[in-house]
């Protein structure tokens, strides 16, 4: 798990009703992501 | 200690094309490319005759039931209802001319200037209205000429008001160097207030209270109103409550984004259940900055663009009054801070939590009341139909719990659901407008409780990434039952 994403760099765009950026951002980092930005919208 | 109940609801939406384009979107477009942007944008606005044929439309201010929506072909704006009524179960859906009369009636510091042809139209408009008739019109006599209307517009920072494709007038700026005073923030500010005072009105009438005996008035309004020192510093609830006659009332002004409303409204319960006050109306008026937010898909897909109108809602609550539906204080959900952001966490803290105080099952609960944005508005503009997908995430959670199974999902949506038919509005779309529908449903013995749940956004300020929530629950008040059973012993 630790290796899908090992050595990238991710933006994460989240969505408040769907999937806040935080918890992407918790998936990204335990796939071995380095997360350089968080950002949850709210489109309504 | 009473029980709070909510004892009456009132719910108004106002048609405000000439205002569309000082919605936030719209007047960043208009402003990046001013004549294509605002020739568009023209070009799909509906007329009032078309907002209130308009099935989610009747549906907020209670000509229709929810359900209804799910009988009605898509896309509803090509459906219009051939019986539809301006004044509803709730409120009312208010004509622009009546409304420019009802914003300068709510102008207490010559803010906006009418024009000298345009003012007695308007007066007029107004004085039709069964609410303001009888109020000080005077106010929006005096019309100015349309040569200094032009003149502050181009030299002072004012903004023109327009009505039927012509400037009707105009609204200052109220300190040269105060972005706070700036006329689009007045504008914003004075459309809700007047919105909230109509929604309030409604709210006096249907619960037959006079205005007088109001005690405390809470507004969730997402203005913020106050100077280049006190940015949000509030005053919008007395203000509403002054407008309407409301001189026995204090009040303050409740900011949580889009949940304010339940805040508001947990806090009113909570006073009359303390005994601090006894009658206390909750009240919220509409938002400008939220006109036209999706235009650019509505135009896109040839729709005419349906965030025209501005949404206004009051709802009164007292001790009990062995009627209308109970409030359980042990059922508010809340989302703490440490509460996590995923979804499930989220829903776990606003429905599973209170559910489990009370004891019961998700599936115990007849209807929950989600954000309910009409899916027409969002869905054409790319941002998804939130009501069902807040459906199915409750619908999950009662897989979870072995209350249904996972191919159930469709089936409690729709059993426990409802469609989206608020006006994108921000505030307005927090569950509660369906607390009408629910108040009245429960009285009638169709249904015995619901549950309303509402989020907010509140790392859209950049203080901090949490978002929020809150959720409450109502059942039927048995009073009725007990008074009966005691008056047949008797």
């Amino acid at each position: 798990m630790k290796i899908m994403f090992k050595g990238k760099r991710v933006i994460v765009f989240g969505d408040r009703d769907g999937v806040p950026g935080p918890a992407i951002a918790a998936c990204m980092r335990a796939a071995g992501a380095e997360v350089v930005m968080v950002a949850t919208e709210c489109f309504v | 200690m009473p029980d709070p109940v909510i004892q009456a609801c009132s719910y108004i939406l106002v048609h405000v094309p000439g205002f569309v384009r000082y919605g936030s979107k719209p007047s960043r477009e208009i402003a990046d490319s001013p004549g294509a942007a605002l020739s568009v944008l023209e070009n799909h606005l509906r007329i009032y005759d078309d907002a209130v044929a308009y099935p989610p439309n009747q549906v907020f201010i209670g000509n229709l039931r929810p359900d209804s929506l799910n009988g009605i072909e898509q896309p509803w704006y090509r459906h219009p209802l051939s019986d539809a009524s301006r004044y509803g179960v709730y409120g009312e859906i208010m004509p622009q001319e009546e409304f420019l009369g009802l914003m300068k009636l709510a102008d207490d510091f010559d803010l906006i200037w009418l024009e000298r042809e345009a003012a007695p139209l308007l007066r007029g408009a107004l004085h039709s209205h069964p609410f303001w008739k009888d109020s000080d019109l005077g106010k929006i006599d005096g019309g100015v000429d349309m040569e200094h209307i032009h003149e502050r517009i181009e030299n002072k920072g004012s903004l023109p008001l327009y009505f039927r494709g012509r400037i009707a007038g105009c609204i200052h700026r109220h300190h040269d160097q105060d972005d706070t005073l700036k006329a689009q923030v007045l504008m914003e500010n004075l459309m809700a207030k007047a919105s909230g005072a109509l929604a309030l009105k409604h709210l006096l009438k249907k619960a037959d209270l006079p205005a007088k005996n109001v005690e405390l008035l809470l507004n969730c309004s997402e203005e913020a109103a106050g100077d280049r020192y006190n940015r949000g510093g509030g005053g919008m609830a007395k203000a509403i409550g002054e407008l309407c006659g409301c001189v026995s009332a204090t009040g303050c002004d409740i900011k949580a984004f889009c949940v304010g409303p339940l805040y508001a409204l947990l806090y009113a319960f909570s006073l009359v259940k303390a005994r601090v006050f006894q009658r206390v109306a909750v009240v919220g008026g509409g938002s400008m900055a939220k006109l036209g937010m999706k235009f650019k898909g509505h135009v896109a897909k040839g729709m005419p663009i349906l965030e025209d109108v501005l949404g206004g809602i009051a709802f009164l609550v007292t001790g009990d009054d062995g009627e209308s539906p109970l409030v359980r204080l042990d059922g508010i959900g809340k989302h703490d801070i440490g509460s996590g952001s995923s979804q499930q966490n989220i829903m776990e803290s606003l429905v599973l939590k209170p559910l489990d105080r009370m004891g019961k099952k998700i599936t115990a609960v007849d209807r929950y009341a989600v954000e309910l944005q009409n899916p027409e508005v969002t869905v054409s503009a790319g941002s998804g139909n939130v009501p069902l997908t807040n459906y199915r995430m409750i619908g999950a959670l009662a897989v979870l719990r072995n209350e249904i199974q996972r191919g159930d999902i469709d089936r409690f949506v729709l059993k426990h659901g409802m469609p989206g038919f608020s006006p994108t509005q921000g505030h307005i779309p927090a569950a509660v407008p369906f607390l009408g529908h629910a108040v009245d449903a429960i009285k009638r013995g169709e249904m015995n409780n619901a549950m309303f749940i509402a989020r907010g956004s509140l790392f859209l300020g950049r203080m901090t990434q949490l978002s929020d929530g809150l959720s409450f629950f109502i059942e039927k008040n048995p009073g009725k039952q007990k008074s009966t059973r005691s008056e047949r012993k008797g």
